[in-house]
């Protein structure tokens, strides 16, 4: 129920719709709760509506976590 | 770390899972509250790479799951009235109600219409003039700024026959309570990326401030689960408690600030009945007086009174991390998908339904 799955926007219908392809599928979406949201951006849709836009990862935070974890786990041994 | 860019995935998941057996060091409980979770931990086996000392649990995170019985009854008397379009989320169709379900009701022919957005319900009020159409609304921070986004269209464009029952939910609020109960317990939560997505992550702060649980918000992928387990396991270790988010290509800390400010304009907060979790105060979003024409339970004379949960079954129990499916004796016999008595059988992402498809050895019920 709170699946939400990756979209790029293709093209806008007016202000706050647009089409959206996830894989080869297009769909109408709505981009309401995404004011900024612009043609190429991929946003993560819930139940038709665009929630937000995905960024590249923040590698620099997974990688602190990781050194961190890896540290107190004892590696690299 | 710097020959974990290199490494296959498989390779990942091993060294996340050896750290987690090394870092782990008493038992330790952490339970997920996201159904998508839930699904993802079952389907690539990821509890099978945990440390025995840590119990990872599935909580309330699936919207289907914790729809109290008396809203399930009301939608179902809602598809029996006259006149009425019930147009529902296809997760909800199969829940039983204490006399049929949706999908029962749709056979005896019935108007019941599965919608995939919010904003097709909506579409059949425009094209179906004649009827009222109730959108059945469940869901979480997530789904609730879109059933608050097409009331707003609603009340724009005048239509008089769209209305919502209207059975969303707060998640902060559900794991205060959880939180609070002396039964079950936890050293962590796995936070809803989703649900994050819009509520940022200051409204988990009383969770590690006054309760002492790691928190961290994670992605779906295994690896990125593995990496919320470690950093939960990381806190407790620690005892530096945070609301740590691994998911910051789509959490924000400060969530959508959009998407609430529809909430806020059209829902109120009021207490709400939790299936297996009782009334939890100021859980429920309630449609503010403002937009009373689009409240089905206003609108219409529908009941919803307290109903016992089925017979035999232990829902709330599993939906408070309190026993797994496998201790329910109505899981795999008399409630399984195709059967299900209670909600955590019938939506794809409840943990019995999850448990029962994915587990090791287990039989996959959608095959026969």
């Amino acid at each position: 129920m709170c699946l939400a799955i990756p979209h790029r926007i293709i093209s806008f219908i007016g202000s706050n719709r647009a089409i959206a392809l996830a894989g080869a599928v297009e769909t109408e979406i709505r981009t309401d709760l995404v004011p900024d949201a612009a043609v190429d951006d991929v946003v993560i849709v819930h139940a038709g509506f665009a929630i937000e836009k995905l960024r590249q990862e923040d590698g620099a935070e997974l990688e602190k976590i990781w050194k961190e974890v890896t540290e107190l786990a004892g590696y690299p041994e | 770390m710097q020959d974990t860019p290199s490494n296959t995935p498989r390779e990942r998941i091993a060294k996340l899972s050896r750290a987690l057996d090394r870092i782990v060091d008493r038992r330790i409980k952490v339970m997920e509250v996201c159904g998508t979770h839930t699904v993802s931990i079952f389907r690539q086996g990821l509890r099978s790479l945990l440390p025995a000392s840590l119990e990872l649990v599935s909580g309330p995170g699936c919207p289907v799951c914790v729809t109290d019985q008396a809203e399930i009854d009301a939608a179902v008397s809602l598809a029996r009235m006259e006149g009425i379009t019930v147009a529902t989320y296809g997760d909800m169709i199969k829940v039983p109600g204490s006399g049929t379900s949706l999908l029962e009701e749709r056979s005896r022919g019935m108007d019941v219409r599965v919608v995939t957005s919010a904003d097709q319900a909506l579409s059949l009020a425009r094209n179906c003039r004649d009827r009222t159409v109730v959108l059945i609304a469940v869901g979480f921070e997530t789904t609730a700024p879109a059933t608050a986004s097409v009331i707003l269209d609603a009340r724009s464009e005048g239509l008089e026959n769209f209305l919502v029952l209207d059975l969303h939910k707060s998640v902060p609020p559900a794991l205060k309570t959880l939180a609070s109960d002396p039964l079950v317990k936890l050293d962590a939560f796995l936070l809803p990326g989703h649900v994050s997505v819009i509520t940022g992550l200051t409204p988990y702060r009383f969770l590690p401030e006054e309760h002492g649980i790691a928190c961290a918000v994670a992605g779906f992928e295994a690896e990125e689960i593995m990496i919320g387990l470690l950093e939960t396991a990381r806190q407790v270790k620690t005892g530096r408690l945070a609301v740590a988010s691994l998911y910051s290509r789509a959490v924000r800390p400060e969530g959508n600030p959009a998407a609430r400010a529809v909430i806020e304009k059209v829902f109120t907060y009021a207490d709400a009945p939790w299936r297996g979790l009782g009334i939890i105060p100021s859980s429920g979003y309630v449609i503010r007086e403002e937009f009373a024409q689009f409240d089905a339970l206003k609108r219409l004379d529908i009941p919803l009174s307290a109903v016992p949960p089925p017979e035999g079954c232990l829902c709330g129990e599993v939906l408070r991390g309190l026993i797994e499916p496998p201790s329910c004796p109505l899981f795999g016999c008399e409630c399984t998908p195709n059967h299900p008595v209670g909600p955590c059988m019938v939506s794809t992402e409840g943990s019995c339904a999850a448990f029962l498809k994915f587990h090791q050895g287990g039989d996959n019920p959608w095959e026969d």
